[in-house]
């Protein structure tokens, strides 16, 4: 049973459509990917699922049952993108106040606290105010203040902003924990190689639509270009043949081809031993999700002047 | 339910523990002791009286020297209007030659203006100067005959009663009522923009740190907006409580430190003992000071008290969720603050001005209905109360203002929560009125 299911959920705004007929779901322990430009709609879409908005079509299912804001909020926990803290509080009473508001008791609330702030090297913050932290600090602190109150479901828009690769490491090994353990994370973020990195499965959305769905490799395979890496033994002279075509020349010999339609890997190895060249390296060249991304994302707005241009 | 008393509870305790409340709920009596002590002492130390030089033939200034009222004026015939200033007077006052009983035919020359208050008193002792000789000239009474008359019929002071239920044997003062009502109604008017701000920072505060999304993600919107509210309204009652003790605290304490045999004169002018003779300008004020103190004790306090504490309290809360709404919808610039407040602070401002007119004719009709209206009713009521319940405000009056003061806190929350709820988490806009209308009453 999927943890969090997400069918056909609508929120119009009066200028735009935020989210548009968006469904997908999501299985315990995964880390989930929610990528797109800005203004997609994936704020919307997450506050949502966080009970902030109330959508104006369709459902959300958590554990199986109809999603209830009052209730499985406590059991979410949400960084915001647009995140921040009471400047003047002292750091230990605001973990405190933000646990208590998740319905952990006091003293429990305490312990865990004391648990993270442990585990993070964070013990002497307590009588500190936010003032007195970097940016990088205060990032570690709302990490830890989401995930205290142990959520099925955590949500991070943008967890690694302003992280230097040392916490950032950190993070990303709590994430991975966390997922190990059973938790499930959406994870909102831009930055693809991070995404390539962490995620399992990953949405992409744009205008308020979901335009890909699947796990990264899945996305790839579907979007791959049949490009081929051939690695050679020396400098190849000019190579033709009807079977593929040179994107490129690379260092150490290498070429960059594209198969053409109709032909397969062999015929394209074929190729190269009648030429009496030795192959010592062939691989497929899959795209990035960065390419992916921007390929789609620009796509869509291509279509858009196109459609200007049509009308003037 | 719990959630609330948390954000209350937060609300209330970092603010109580701030040192900016702790000095200024301890500093406040202090000053305001201090400015009445100043005041008093201005009162009665005011010795630096204008001198004015009197060049006078026609004998309506009788006295070689006489002191009123700002000014010191002292028969000269030594000095003229060129060497006046050289004898150390100010001004100089001369007496017509002819048409001495027309006032507008006497000069008085000086080199700065003179206050107000000096030339007002100077033209009625030259009126009853001249009263007196005119009174001589064509009846032939003597000056002292009248002036013991006068005396005489001076003492003569009206007893003012009010009829009615609630109050029959109570003596109404309208000069009691007057300061305790202005008194009341300023501290209202003060009170609902110093917590109503704060509110207002505290809702733009949670805005800009960012910290509403994190926060509205375990907590409703309303539940937010409304510990905010609770939690600072608690904070002023709290500073209002403090500042009834401490003030109680400093008076006893002054109390202490006058003198017994002035104590027990004040006591004896307040049991009214008739035809004392006070030859002593000092006794003068101890009579007036008698006289307040016996007013004092004929105003109906605990109803004023209990008044006071409702209409501060619904009308802040009134007030108070319209400036979080307002707060909400305002980005970091401070400059919007200014404009989107300015609906809101006009009918508070508004509520004042009626007030100054109301607190003279408490009985007006716009004193009547503004002070049943909610948006002006805290301040305007406040001010008509204390003239008496029920005889210049009937019960139906006070009890349809506390009714629709009520009515209309719950409508403006309510408003004001569907214009918070989409304010506090839209980020980089500037937000119209427009906008707000249309967030306030489309549906949900």
């Amino acid at each position: 049973m999927p943890l969090l299911e997400v069918k056909n959920l609508k929120k119009y705004y009066a200028t735009q459509k935020a989210v548009d007929d968006i469904s997908f779901s999501i299985e315990p322990g995964t880390i989930f990917g929610l990528l797109g430009p800005n203004g997609a709609g994936k704020t919307t879409l997450l506050r949502m699922i966080t009970g902030i908005f109330f959508p104006d079509e369709g459902e959300i299912l958590f554990e199986g049952k109809k999603f209830d804001p009052a209730a499985d909020a406590l059991r979410i926990g949400y960084m915001p993108e647009e995140r921040g803290l009471y400047k003047k509080m002292k750091i230990g009473e605001q973990a405190m106040y933000l646990a208590q508001l998740k319905g952990l008791s006091r003293p429990m609330a305490y312990k865990k606290i004391k648990h993270w702030f442990t585990k993070f090297e964070m013990q002497t913050w307590w009588n500190k105010k936010i003032e007195d932290l970097s940016k990088g600090m205060g990032q570690k602190l709302q990490f830890v203040i989401t995930v205290l109150h142990e959520p099925k479901l955590i949500i991070l828009d943008e967890p690694f902003s302003g992280l230097d690769p040392v916490n950032s490491n950190l993070i990303k090994e709590e994430i991975y924990q966390l997922a190990r353990s059973g938790c499930t994370i959406i994870f909102s973020t831009h930055r693809m190689e991070q995404v390539e990195e962490i995620c399992d499965q990953i949405i992409l959305v744009n205008k308020g639509e979901k335009i890909l769905d699947g796990t990264v490799n899945q996305v790839k395979q579907q979007y791959k270009e049949n490009k081929f890496f051939i690695g050679l033994a020396k400098t190849p002279p000019s190579v033709n043949s009807q079977t593929f075509d040179v994107v490129s020349h690379e260092e150490n010999n290498g070429l960059m081809v594209k198969i053409r339609e109709g032909y397969s890997t062999n015929d394209v190895l074929e190729f190269f031993i009648r030429q009496q060249l030795p192959v010592r390296e062939f691989h497929e060249i899959l795209p990035s999700l960065n390419d992916i991304f921007i390929r789609l994302v620009e796509g869509s707005a291509a279509v858009t002047r196109q459609f200007q241009t049509v009308v003037s | 339910m719990s959630k609330i008393w948390l954000v209350i509870k937060r609300e209330y305790l970092t603010r109580v523990k701030n040192k900016t409340f702790i000095l200024s709920t301890f500093l406040t009596p202090l000053l305001f002791a201090g400015l009445i002590g100043i005041i008093v002492f201005i009162t009665v130390k005011n010795t630096d009286k204008e001198k004015i030089a009197i060049l006078d033939n026609s004998g309506v200034f009788t006295k070689a020297t006489d002191s009123i009222k700002a000014v010191q004026l002292r028969l000269n015939p030594t000095v003229d209007s060129l060497n006046y200033d050289k004898s150390g007077y100010t001004a100089l006052l001369v007496a017509p030659h002819q048409g001495i009983n027309q006032s507008n035919n006497w000069r008085l020359y000086s080199k700065k203006s003179l206050p107000v208050s000096a030339v007002n008193a100077i033209e009625d002792r030259i009126r009853k100067g001249v009263e007196n000789n005119m009174l001589m000239a064509q009846f032939h009474v003597n000056n002292e005959n009248i002036d013991s008359i006068r005396e005489q019929a001076h003492q003569l002071q009206l007893e003012e009663k009010r009829l009615g239920a609630g109050n029959n044997d109570r003596n109404g003062s309208s000069v009691v009522a007057y300061i305790v009502g202005y008194g009341a109604s300023f501290l209202i008017y003060i009170t609902l923009f110093i917590y109503g701000a704060m509110v207002m920072r505290g809702v733009m505060e949670e805005k800009t740190n960012r910290i509403a999304e994190v926060i509205i993600s375990s907590v409703k919107p309303f539940d937010l907006m409304m510990g905010k509210i609770i939690g600072i309204g608690a904070v002023g009652l709290t500073q209002f409580f403090m500042w009834i003790i401490l003030i109680t605290v400093f008076s006893s304490i002054i109390g202490a430190f006058i003198p017994h045999d002035v104590m027990m004169q004040v006591n004896e002018v307040n049991k009214g003992v008739p035809g004392m003779q006070m030859s002593m300008q000092g006794s003068e004020a101890m009579m007036a000071l008698g006289k307040i103190s016996h007013e004092l004790s004929s105003v109906n306090w605990l109803l004023i008290t209990i008044c006071f504490v409702f209409y501060f309290l619904f009308g802040y809360l009134f007030y108070a969720a319209l400036f979080a709404a307002v707060g909400s919808s305002v980005n970091e610039d401070p400059q919007d603050a200014q404009s989107l407040m300015f609906p809101v602070t006009m009918p508070i401002i508004l509520a004042i001005v009626i007030m100054i007119n109301a607190i003279t004719h408490p009985d007006s009709s716009l004193a009547t209905w503004s002070s049943i209206i909610p948006f002006f009713s805290p301040i305007v009521m406040m001010a008509r109360i204390p003239f008496g319940v029920p005889g210049t405000v009937p019960y139906w009056q006070l009890a349809s203002s506390m009714i629709l003061l009520i009515l209309g806190f719950l409508g403006t929350t309510w408003l004001s929560a569907k214009i918070y709820r989409t304010g506090i988490l839209l980020y980089g806009k500037k937000v119209t009125w427009k906008e707000m209308w249309k967030w306030a009453f489309r549906k949900s």
